[in-house]
């Protein structure tokens, strides 16, 4: 009985433990508001439909990734015939997301918490080009 | 051992098609590229560096002050140095020579990379994955050109005007000269050989004997560097 | 779980010594964070000199994982009884030097987090993977092979069937992680201070002289710490090992030396004479390979005269001396030298930065954390007289 002061400090110290993803995001004053990306002005229609896009996209990358650095093919056939030069820099943001990687990546990524190592090397017109000296 | 009429023609018409045959297989082989450096020709401007300009803009190339952490893909070093000559009495020792990753034929960096990360493509090119890379620099410690460098850091402060069409790179990867295949799918010469106002480095495929560079190679005298590794590099040098 | 709850207890001295080592360790991994973030341009390492302290540890704590076979086959395979009791300090030994092993690999890497590519991606031609599967794979037999049987120990039943074909094939293993650790280096062209056949026997040999006199020295300091000497028939043998390895070790060296110095071929000769009397007006390593020669020829005296190898304080100090003077010559000299001169003739002077070194201590730290919990264990399980049953053991024998 005398271990009664460390029992129950070790649980509210378990308890706050376990929380804490919940106090940081209050603290961090995360809402519950969407991600909301800004979308292409101009262009109707993407690399793959929509749906597939939001869950797959970076399966997709990934592969455009082996076609053009391993296997040297650089020309994708999207479904719909369109073809399309298999480039994240120069097709998907210069062509459509051309509001940038800060206005339509980082939004959803940002907002699940999901740190990719893209634009590392990459360069985003935008934000790349204004960073480097 | 007689020959009739129906067997020579059974085997002249066999022959036409192994002609046919041999001549389509050479027309769709894969290139085997290299290069060819006209060291006088490139002496006539001594002070000459636009290919190593034009190769630092096309690829994103810091210029990063403190030579321990440099990254360079083609540069100039002395005669001297690259070949490992000790002439005391050759003019030409001290002359200075571009140099740049041979894209050997049996490279060792290719041999040593644990994630295949650098390999040898069918063309000859001897390319890089900087997505694969761990950063190990084991390539570096085998290749006996000193052709490689490492990001010890973040290059992008240190790169002065980005060339969107090509990314940089990420701190903790090797890189080195890729002969440009980038500009080789779009149908252009690398970088440094269009740069140059010399025409001293000349580019083609040596897999070709109708190439311009074989028939440079087939009528000049052209060494390697360290022939004796065993590495066949495939960037010459006519002295 | 594995008797772990042993080595949560302990006197005054333990628990600051479990302090000590926490202390550097949290200040490897606060620099090692550093690196993290800015890169290896926080390192002393350069584009010329690409390797330096952090894969130079590796190559030594290779060999001292290694010699732990110069116990376990003495006493597994020729049934030396007077190394039943350090057996298991050998193996855990080797345990703690594998461990390290692997975190110098992984702090040199320059993008840690896709380590993982090398099993992704698996690549026999390079000696890398090789390297990760030997030390992996020897990692799991010492463990196993120290912790089952401790187990049976404590539980005072025989040990179980399947354990010695595990011990046997931890033999041949041993030597294998050292074989392929040198080829990593032997195999490359144009880096002539490797490529040489003896590579991987010189490695060997200075592996059995300096785990053996490491494993020397701290039986020496369990013994004192928990008043139980170790048994003196198993140290001499352990010296006798110390000795033979030690000579074998320096023939090998100055055969590289003549080869060099006599053929005077300058490629082969340049890394030597940076190393013994600089090149180019560089000399950063010339005192530090000077001691290690002297350390080599004064403990090569002490040990060959028997009435010396014999006495316990020459002994340890023979032992202290030809681990530094192998950790100097694997641990610094051998990785940094055969950079210079670079493939372009460039002398580029190398000298580890503060946060490298600190990174390096930190798991120097981790290694002996490691060391100490498992001998903790070990000492636990004989009732904190590690070495006792031993000489009873001598004794029954006699």
């Amino acid at each position: 009985m005398r271990d009664r002061a460390i029992i129950w400090s070790g649980l509210a110290m378990f308890l706050l433990f376990a929380t804490f993803p919940f106090w940081h995001n209050l603290s961090a004053a995360v809402t519950s508001k969407g991600p909301n990306p800004v979308l292409p002005a101009n262009a109707r229609q993407c690399v793959a439909p929509v749906e597939y896009m939001k869950t797959s996209h970076m399966t997709l990358l990934l592969d455009w990734r082996e076609q053009v650095v391993r296997q040297g093919r650089r020309e994708f056939t999207a479904f719909n015939g369109q073809r399309y030069n298999m480039s994240l820099t120069s097709t998907c943001l210069e062509q459509c997301h051309s509001s940038g990687k800060a206005q339509f990546c980082d939004r959803c990524h940002d907002y699940a918490a999901a740190s990719v190592p893209c634009w590392d090397c990459h360069v985003d017109f935008k934000s790349t080009l204004r960073s480097a000296k | 051992m007689s020959l009739t009429r129906q067997s020579f023609l059974r085997l002249s018409g066999l022959s036409f098609v192994a002609a046919c045959a041999r001549k389509l297989r050479s027309a769709v082989a894969p290139a085997r590229w290299g290069m060819v450096v006209d060291v006088a020709q490139c002496l006539k401007q001594p002070n000459c560096t636009k290919c190593i300009a034009a190769c630092n803009q096309a690829h994103n190339i810091p210029s990063i002050p403190d030579p321990r952490r440099e990254v360079r893909w083609i540069w100039k070093d002395s005669f001297q140095h690259g070949f490992g000559i000790e002439d005391d009495y050759a003019q030409i020792s001290a002359a200075p020579l571009m140099l740049l990753c041979n894209h050997c034929d049996n490279p060792p960096c290719v041999r040593v990379c644990p994630t295949q990360a650098t390999w040898k493509r069918e063309d000859g090119i001897v390319a890089m994955d900087w997505h694969r890379c761990i950063g190990c620099r084991y390539c570096m410690a085998a290749c006996p050109y000193g052709s490689r460098s490492f990001n010890w850091m973040d290059p992008r402060p240190y790169i002065r005007t980005v060339n969107p069409e090509f990314p940089t790179r990420t701190k903790g990867v090797v890189e080195k000269c890729n002969l440009c295949s980038e500009r080789l799918v779009a149908g252009q010469p690398p970088a440094c050989v269009e740069a140059c106002p010399e025409k001293a480095l000349v580019f083609g495929n040596l897999a070709d004997p109708h190439s311009a560079i074989r028939e440079l190679l087939r009528t000049r005298r052209a060494v390697r560097r360290k022939p004796e590794l065993g590495t066949r590099p495939q960037v010459f040098y006519i002295v | 779980m594995f008797m772990f709850e042993k080595a949560l207890t302990g006197s005054r001295g333990y628990r600051l010594w479990i302090l000590g080592l926490l202390l550097l360790i949290t200040a490897g991994l606060a620099c090692y964070l550093l690196q993290l973030r800015y890169g290896l341009a926080i390192t002393g390492m350069s584009r010329d000199v690409s390797w330096g302290l952090y894969i130079a540890q590796f190559t030594f704590l290779v060999g001292v994982a290694a010699s732990a076979v110069m116990v376990v086959l003495p006493y597994y395979l020729h049934h030396f009884q007077e190394f039943a009791r350090i057996t298991i300090l050998g193996e855990f030994l080797a345990v703690a030097s594998v461990t390290m092993c692997m975190l110098f690999i992984f702090v040199d890497m320059g993008q840690p987090a896709r380590v993982f590519n090398v099993l992704l991606y698996p690549t026999p031609h390079s000696l890398m993977f090789w390297d990760m599967i030997s030390l992996g794979g020897y990692l799991v037999l010492n463990a196993v092979i120290a912790l089952v049987t401790l187990r049976t120990e404590r539980e005072g039943v025989p040990p179980p069937g399947w354990i010695r074909p595990i011990i046997l094939l931890s033999m041949p293993w041993a030597v294998s992680i050292h074989t392929v650790t040198a080829f990593l280096y032997c195999g490359l062209p144009g880096r002539p201070l490797w490529l040489t056949a003896i590579l991987a026997p010189r490695f060997l040999a200075s592996a059995f002289a300096a785990g053996p006199a490491l494993l020397i020295l701290l039986c020496m300091l369990v013994g004192r710490l928990t008043k139980s000497p170790p048994g003196r028939g198993a140290l001499r043998k352990l010296g006798l090992i110390v000795t033979y390895a030690m000579v074998i070790n320096v023939f090998f060296v100055l055969m590289e030396l003549f080869t060099a110095f006599y053929s005077a071929i300058p490629e082969d000769e340049q890394p030597l004479r940076y190393l013994f009397t600089g090149l180019q007006g560089h000399r950063p390593l010339v005192p530090w390979m000077w001691i290690s020669m002297a350390l080599a020829a004064a403990s090569l005296v002490l040990l060959i005269v028997p009435r010396w190898r014999q006495d316990d304080k020459l002994l340890a100090m023979a032992c202290g001396m030809v681990f530094f003077s192998l950790w100097i010559d694997k641990g610094i000299g051998l990785i940094v030298a055969a950079f210079v001169p670079s493939p372009l003739g460039a002398v580029t002077a190398y000298a580890p930065s503060l946060p490298e070194v600190l990174i390096s201590l930190g798991i120097w730290a981790i290694g002996a954390f490691i060391l100490t919990l498992l001998y903790k264990i070990a000492l636990s399980v004989r009732g904190d007289s590690l070495f006792a049953p031993d000489v009873a053991l001598v004794e029954v024998a006699k």
